[in-house]
């Protein structure tokens, strides 16, 4: 089969491969219908996550056609279209019981701190990932769900995890009606944030980040005030003036490690990778929240550590709430969104590009070219 | 151990407690559900075990081996080396992770030999992309060949300095 091929920061390629096979009774073989690139995988692109290995698969948004199950699997059958949550989860250890799917505890060997996740470095458990034609799919028995008649396929495959995430990171914000948030990124899933913000009653939503084209593009999708950092001499500041002084109830990180906007933090996290990361949107957020609020993070870091102003957190009285998003849990719910129309997932897709140009792919998405704002690769079979 | 910690408290005998205990302090709602927590035991019924069929580097945090893992890319040659290496250390020490970071930089020197030793001379800019950046960023892609273009010419040139000075000196010291 033809699949992506890590070869290094910056540099992929499409390899033929083996195409997987059942290793345990509860595992299926999907055949891949879309996959997309998110912003995480970009953290992988540039080199920033440990154990990262030349060879490996990258690709933890995808849905797919059920080509095969193991023993155990009763729920699915060949020829099934399903949509595959990025979390790798059992449904039955101490953290699955308690809906904390991003959490499990029985699929990732290479660390505790991390569930384990496809195509996401040994630091989340080894697996290749559903950039490729067909991709094993572990305890296909509790994770898939099989897409509704009704639902476009470019929807299903944001259900994967940007629109999850997004939502969850909204909803860790426990916003209240008339709440102001302001979200730090204005990429796939800070977007959806700030599209989610509105669900949950928000009477003011403020995006910020650098590139012009995107925050042009969430200001009429969320639709949201937008903001230029580079634009702005202080940032804390004026989200200070922009609320009487007192700073946001609600701030939300989706940006993560790949940050821009401040000198020491991309040399220490960027550049030297002595940091897990740049942690430039959750200093700001830390300081643009108000006393007593909430920051929810849903930004990915490395596992080691970051220069944040912690001191403020116990200051101000500030509750930080954080996760993977637990998929299987929010699905049902989300579902509902979509067909009754309080969410649009596809229209944040701006390239559909073959897996064969998969290294363009990725270069259009990091690089921020022509307008790219969420890209899905699509096998030549799908 | 310390044989205390393995003592069970017999709370009746505190004086107030839980008194104060209140559900609704739940800083995890909704996305943790308590009622289900069924205290620290790691006794949950375990999916069927996957047979490892390549070796696979455990975290020396886990009691066991998860029930499943992948097998991408099992670690081998110097990295690999580097990744055992790193493994011996917990999830909370810098040098596993600062080893791993070290493996993956090695790692990529190896893929590229990897790919010689096959006789395969690898596409670097079409792995980057380069094609995407001619297409949608010309003069971007532009300004990066002419910065590059000029950085070389300048190390070139100090080179070509250096050594024209040094010819001089031996020239004027008579050495040979």
């Amino acid at each position: 089969m033809r699949a992506m091929d890590y070869r290094g920061p910056y540099r992929v390629r499409l390899e033929d491969k083996p195409v997987p096979a059942i290793q345990h009774p509860r595992d299926a073989i999907v055949r891949v219908t879309r996959s997309c690139i998110c912003g995480s995988d970009l953290h992988l692109y540039h080199g920033m996550v440990p154990d990262t290995r030349v060879g490996m698969t990258f690709g933890h948004e995808f849905t797919g056609i059920v080509e095969e199950v193991g023993s155990e699997v009763t729920n699915l059958k060949a020829g099934d279209h399903v949509l595959v949550p990025f979390n790798i989860a059992c449904g039955q250890c101490h953290f699955c019981q308690q809906g904390l799917f991003g959490n499990c505890h029985e699929a990732n060997p290479s660390a505790t701190a991390s569930g384990g996740i496809y195509g996401y470095s040994h630091t989340a458990g080894g697996y290749d990932g559903g950039q490729a034609e067909y991709v094993r799919v572990p305890y296909a028995d509790f994770g898939p769900t099989v897409i509704p008649d009704w639902m476009d396929p470019d929807d299903a495959v944001l259900l994967t995890d940007v629109v999850p995430t997004g939502y969850q990171a909204a909803e860790m914000g426990g916003i209240q009606r008339g709440d102001t948030v302001v979200v730090f990124g204005a990429g796939p899933v800070g977007i959806m944030a700030a599209r989610c913000c509105w669900l949950f009653g928000a009477g003011r939503v403020i995006l910020i980040d650098h590139v012009d084209y995107r925050l042009e593009f969430a200001r009429t999708y969320c639709p949201a005030e937008v903001y230029n950092f580079k634009e702005l001499d202080d940032v804390v500041v004026f989200m200070k003036k922009t609320t009487d002084g007192l700073g946001a109830d609600v701030a939300i990180d989706a940006v993560g490690g790949d940050a821009k906007g401040n000198f020491l933090q991309t040399l220490f996290g960027n550049k030297l990778k002595l940091e897990a990361g740049n942690a430039i949107p959750l200093h700001w957020a830390i300081n643009s929240v108000k006393k007593g609020g909430i920051v929810s993070i849903v930004g990915v870091y490395g596992p080691t550590g970051n220069m944040v102003p912690i001191g403020n957190v116990v200051n101000k009285g500030l509750t930080l709430r954080a996760n993977q998003a637990s998929v299987k849990r929010l699905l049902p719910k989300l579902i509902d969104h979509v067909r009754d129309g309080h969410i649009n997932p596809k229209g944040i897709i701006t390239h559909k590009v073959p897996l064969e140009e998969v290294a363009d792919a990725y270069h259009i998405f990091s690089a921020k070219l022509d307008g790219c704002i969420k890209p899905v690769l699509v096998p030549h079979a799908a | 151990m310390n044989d205390t910690a393995l003592t069970a408290v017999d709370t009746s005998m505190i004086p107030g407690w839980g008194v104060d205990a209140d559900p609704k302090n739940d800083p995890t709602y909704p996305y943790r559900d308590r009622s289900q927590d069924p205290g620290l035991k790691a006794d949950w019924e375990r999916p069927p075990q996957q047979q490892p069929e390549v070796e696979i580097l455990q975290s020396i945090e886990h009691n066991s081996l998860p029930a499943v893992f992948g097998t991408s890319t099992p670690p081998r040659w110097v990295s690999g080396m580097i990744r055992r290496a790193a493994f011996r250390w917990s999830e909370s020490n810098w040098l596993h992770w600062l080893l791993l970071m070290g493996a993956d930089r090695v790692n990529v020197v190896e893929g590229v030999v990897q790919d010689l030793g096959r006789a395969r001379i690898p596409n670097i800019p079409a792995e980057m992309g380069i094609r995407s950046e001619l297409r949608h960023n010309k003069a971007g892609f532009g300004k990066k060949i002419a910065a590059t273009v000029a950085v070389s010419a300048a190390i070139y040139g100090l080179m070509q300095l250096r050594g024209r000075s040094r010819r001089n000196e031996n020239e004027g010291t008579g050495t040979t």
